[in-house]
């Protein structure tokens, strides 16, 4: 439950609401390339900005290597920047992806997440950023407009931190999210200033004290780099939740603790996990569960790296078993984050199923949660993909 | 939990995904919680076009498709047959179908149905058969889950320029629905 004034409230695109996010977060540049289902984001981002309504630059680049590049670019002169793609977009950003976190620099892109071809599919999975997940960026993930909205501002003060300094991807469902109308609330331009001050890099390229960013880290010392970007990465975990924090009592809107949001999991036996919009499902059949006497809950990760591990062990104490729900497969194996949780929870002992739903938009059902929970309350390793 | 369920059947064109959004807005007008999408895909002018709206007192958490609604809109009744727009329809649903047929003409079954000829209200106000807005009309007053105050404000929202002929298109199709109860 989203907490939303409705008289408030504007009905609109979730992807509009994502670029009221950025709006409101003041990049100074945004380089785009439009890619299905994302493009209304940028699209809505070139309107403001014709209205005169946002100062930033648009850079109209050639390819999705070229604004994720750009972006580096721009980030590394001292510019907040914001970018957003989805899909074949991501995976031909994938080179400059390690770049940009490798290099320390903080920025924010969305992505309304969609399959990967082939077959070519312009509808909703979790495998363009779940398989993008080992390149350095902390990854958020939404469930509604609303919280799309609030993230977006929230992950330039994550990004920004002086202890974190990696760029974020915010992440929502293609179609499933991003081309849904509903209420939501566009925050004051001057709060958010206040919660988000203007952006001053310390180390930026500077003709007048030239600096080299990214040069080459040799065996001596490459390890070393990456031994302090996951530092950095396990530091953003207690900065997701004083940012969530704050921001609830500046907009009065929590999701969760920003790492992991909680549904009738204070006496749940079983419950199930997932990311994004299948959540929001798995809360109602939760509610249609409990009139049948399971005492049954939702664990939502919204922040999948860092993997919150401990915040997730303190979260299932009680449970007699958890399906995690993944929209994504690692072929050859399983669902990665039912390999993350399963490997997180091990000295728990907790019972762990695991199962793979909703690829390429295959809609995520109601019953189906009905058919997880029974078997987990059947008490049998089951798991499976659900069709 | 009273979460209502909309889905409007027209063809690519026909702007069936606007009026779902229109009602989304207006009921968010009457103080509930909304949520309006299309059958996501490639829209083609002509083709069979779904679009949804769900209407609730709370937080609408579901994000499942529509499959069970109590409402369905019918924009052009050259679909029956070609699809069944009667699918899923709750027992106590109800219909609403833009033609000069009755019901029991265009065999539409399982559920209590309507039809208003939108065409003829829309080419005799607009002079154009817009007939997506016109036919909310007919469903704030068969159904009362939206107000035509909030209607209307909507649509000024919505549609600018267009907004005035297609209220007025919108209230003559309240009146004429109005008298069918």
């Amino acid at each position: 439950m989203v907490n939303i004034d409705i008289k408030k409230a504007t009905v609109t695109e979730a992807s509009v609401s994502v670029a009221w996010g950025a709006r409101l977060s003041r990049p100074e540049v945004i380089p785009m390339y439009p890619i299905t289902p994302q493009t209304h984001i940028v699209e809505h981002l070139a309107e403001f900005i014709n209205n005169g309504e946002m100062d930033a630059e648009m850079i109209h680049v050639e390819s999705e290597h070229s604004a994720l590049s750009a972006m580096v670019g721009s980030v590394a002169a001292g510019s907040r920047t914001f970018t957003a793609t989805a899909s074949q977009g991501l995976a031909l950003m994938y080179e400059i992806l390690p770049i940009m976190s490798g290099m320390r620099l903080p920025g924010v892109m969305a992505v309304a997440n969609r399959a990967l071809s082939a077959p070519i599919n312009i509808w909703n999975d979790h495998s363009d950023s779940v398989s993008a997940r080992d390149q350095g960026w902390i990854q958020l993930w939404v469930e509604s407009s609303q919280e799309a909205l609030d993230t977006v501002i929230q992950a330039y003060k994550i990004s920004e931190n002086k202890k974190v300094m990696l760029p974020v991807m915010v992440n929502l469902d293609g179609f499933s999210l991003s081309h849904v109308y509903e209420p939501v609330e566009i925050p004051d331009q001057g709060k958010v200033d206040k919660f988000l001050p203007e952006y001053k890099a310390e180390d930026f390229l500077d003709l007048k004290n030239p600096k080299t960013f990214g040069p080459i880290g040799f065996p001596s010392d490459y390890m070393e780099f990456k031994e302090q970007q996951q530092a950095a990465m396990f530091e953003a975990e207690p900065v997701v939740q004083e940012v969530a924090k704050e921001f609830g009592k500046a907009f009065g809107r929590e999701y969760g603790d920003g790492l992991v949001e909680e549904y009738k999991m204070e006496d749940a036996e079983y419950a199930v996990i997932g990311m994004g919009t299948l959540c929001g499902t798995a809360k109602d059949a939760v509610d249609e569960l409990r009139e049948k006497g399971i005492k049954a809950g939702v664990l939502r990760l919204k922040c999948m790296r860092p993997l919150p591990a401990e915040r997730i062990q303190k979260a299932v104490k009680g449970l007699k078993a958890l399906a995690v729900i993944d929209r994504h497969v690692s072929l050859g194996f399983e669902g990665p984050l039912f390999t993350d949780l399963r490997s997180a929870l091990y000295e728990t002992g907790l019972q762990v199923n695991g199962y793979v739903a909703g690829l390429g938009g295959k809609d995520i059902k109601i019953q189906h949660f009905e058919k997880v929970f029974n078997e987990l309350k059947e008490g049998k390793k089951k798991g499976g993909w659900l069709l | 939990m009273g979460l209502k369920e909309v889905r409007i059947h027209g063809r690519g064109g026909q702007g069936a995904v606007t009026s779902a959004q229109i009602l989304a807005i207006a009921a968010s007008k009457d103080g509930k919680f909304t949520q309006s999408f299309p059958t996501f895909g490639v829209e083609r002018s002509g083709a069979p076009v779904e679009a949804y709206t769900r209407i609730s007192e709370e937080f609408i958490n579901r994000r499942q498709q529509v499959y069970n609604p109590g409402y369905v809109i019918v924009l052009d009744t050259s679909l029956i047959g070609v699809i069944d727009v009667t699918k899923g329809i709750s027992e106590d649903g109800l219909i609403i179908a833009n033609s000069t047929k009755t019901p029991e003409e265009l065999g539409l079954k399982g559920a209590k149905a309507y039809s208003i000829d939108i065409t003829k209200i829309a080419l005799d106000i607009m002079g154009k058969p817009f007939v997506n807005i016109a036919a909310l009309g007919a469903f704030a007053s068969l159904t009362g889950e939206t107000s035509i105050d909030s209607l209307k404000k909507a649509v000024e929202e919505r549609m600018g320029k267009l907004a005035e002929l297609n209220n007025k298109a919108l209230d003559k199709v309240f009146a004429l629905a109005e008298d069918l109860k």
